[in-house]
């Protein structure tokens, strides 16, 4: 374990981290998906992932944190609820969890993966739900399903115990927003026009562009120190993108013809999203083989599997983030070299149980997402509703929503 | 007098207008529509799935000519942006009943 002692050096990097790690949300997610969208959708679209990042900031730092990152109670279920609204937390105290940087820092740091979280679910719902359903669902959804996931796996709590390897949210973030998204989609049904016609897809490359900058910070970040081992989950976070664009195109080729800049943005995607549990644990020629992959087990979930089962997850929330995160999850269980980082062995160095541990991780964070978000979902459909009218959907939300509209004639 | 509308591809436009030009026609309406004919729309791939684009965006410009220049102008409009596949385009020829001139209020031919 590392000295308790501030290191300004790593101070300043989760600083800067925090930093990319917000512009992945705003605007990353909200460039990415609002280009994907209808122009007459394309504000509400927009509106959903920056709202998300308010409302989960002003939860964390008033309860949100000491329920996730507070000392274990309830036998590994929740953190302890103490410093709400960070009374009583020194300027200059320590992070448990990261013991070179200030608490203050690590709460900022992790507060930008919540908020990403969230946001991510609003790219299966766009088109049709109500903004103030969107309104409740992400307080409620951040306080009961993703705190206490962040603790199980790592605030200390019982998949953490258990061993479960995820080092930058693989599970925690991609996984969980995934099913989360697929629960939603489930309880609000197809839109009328289910056809993914992005109306401007420069703003979908900008919002990838975002995207993999920012997450440097996230994979990188979640060193929690600036060294070598920030360094390795710098590369293969790159590497593995890269991997997986390649692979897309060459799905797309294979599929339709063509290779398409939206399948090489999505490829990246899913290749940032693979080797989020992995970055800290794996050499880079596994990050090559997770990114190329990946990007074959996303496009049979998009192109294939969606189509056959017929849900709407409008902007492949589930097919990208849950799939992609799940296989990263597994991979990591795989991959993991004891060189790279000594907290993490894989079956490929010798620790088979390593990808029991893994499954379970998967089992454990997917299950209780989809069913709480159901529940979740189920009582705001039965309360505020979670669609809107059909009249309104025809119309566009921009302006049944918000009354104002992304472009004049 | 006579109103020609064309509609043509959009990309045909800059070679119609410098034809008609050179054959001493210069006014002219343009506007981008959509539309469709015997071509139906092409297909955009999004993710794996193939979905067909059935409007697809043509240019219609609209010409007011005299009796006598009316043969020659619409033979320009069509050695110009005919390519010989579908998706050509149309164009209507209709009268016109009377033409003003707003800046001077002279009426009729001398107004074309």
């Amino acid at each position: 374990m590392v000295d308790a002692v501030l290191n300004s050096g790593d101070t300043a990097w989760m600083l800067i981290s925090t930093a990319l790690v917000m512009i992945m949300t705003v605007p990353g997610v909200a460039l990415f998906y609002g280009g994907m969208v209808s122009k007459k959708n394309v504000l509400n679209t927009i509106f959903l992932s920056l709202i998300a990042f308010s409302i989960t900031s002003v939860i964390w730092v008033v309860y949100g944190y000491p329920l996730a990152f507070g000392s274990d109670i309830l036998g590994g279920l929740i953190g302890n609820p103490a410093n709400l609204v960070m009374n009583g937390v020194d300027v200059n105290a320590l992070s448990t969890l990261a013991p070179t940087i200030p608490e203050l820092v690590y709460v900022a740091f992790q507060m930008t993966f919540a908020a990403i979280t969230v946001a991510l679910i609003s790219g299966a719902i766009v088109g049709r739900m109500k903004f103030s359903a969107w309104l409740a669902f992400v307080p409620i959804w951040i306080t009961l399903v993703y705190v206490p996931i962040a603790h199980w796996v790592w605030g200390g709590g019982w998949l953490y115990q258990l061993g479960a390897l995820d080092f930058a949210g693989g599970t925690v973030v991609h996984l969980n927003c995934g099913m989360a998204a697929l629960a939603l989609v489930l309880l609000l049904g197809a839109r009328k026009d289910k056809r993914l016609l992005p109306h401007q897809l420069g703003y979908s490359v900008l919002g990838a562009a975002f995207l993999w900058f920012g997450w440097f910070g996230f994979n990188a970040g979640s060193a929690l120190t600036a060294g070598g081992l920030a360094g390795s989950a710098f590369l293969v976070t790159n590497t593995a993108a890269a991997a997986a664009m390649i692979s897309w195109m060459m799905m797309d080729v294979i599929k339709i013809g063509k290779p398409t800049l939206l399948g090489a943005i999505s490829g990246a995607v899913a290749g940032l999203v693979v080797i989020t549990p992995a970055a800290g644990f794996v050499t880079v020629w596994a990050s090559i083989v997770l990114g190329f992959t990946t990007s074959i087990i996303s496009y049979l979930a998009v192109a294939w599997l969606k189509p056959k089962l017929g849900y709407d997850d409008a902007l492949d929330a589930f097919g990208i983030h849950g799939v992609s995160g799940a296989w990263g999850a597994i991979c990591t269980g795989i991959f993991a070299a004891p060189f790279i980082n000594p907290l993490g062995t894989g079956v490929l160095y010798g620790n088979l149980g390593q990808l029991g541990v893994q499954l379970i991780d998967i089992a454990a964070v997917g299950a209780y997402s989809f069913i709480m978000t159901l529940i979740i979902g189920y009582a705001i459909k039965k309360t505020i509703g979670l669609r809107v009218d059909e009249k309104e959907e025809i119309e566009g939300l921009d302006t049944t929503q918000h009354e104002e509209s992304g472009y004049r004639v | 007098m006579k109103k020609i509308t064309a509609i043509i591809r959009p990309d045909k436009l800059e070679d119609v207008k410098q034809a008609l030009e050179e054959v001493n026609c210069s006014g002219m309406t343009v506007m981008e529509v959509k539309g469709r004919g015997r071509q139906l729309g092409v297909t955009e791939s999004y993710r794996g799935s193939d979905y067909r684009i059935d409007l697809l965006p043509k240019t219609r410009l609209e010409i007011i000519v005299n009796n006598e220049s009316l043969d020659k102008i619409v033979d320009t409009i069509v050695a110009t942006a005919q390519t010989g596949d579908i998706g050509d385009g149309k164009i209507f020829v209709s009268p016109v009943e009377e033409v003003i001139r707003i800046r001077t209020g002279e009426k009729g031919e001398k107004a074309v």
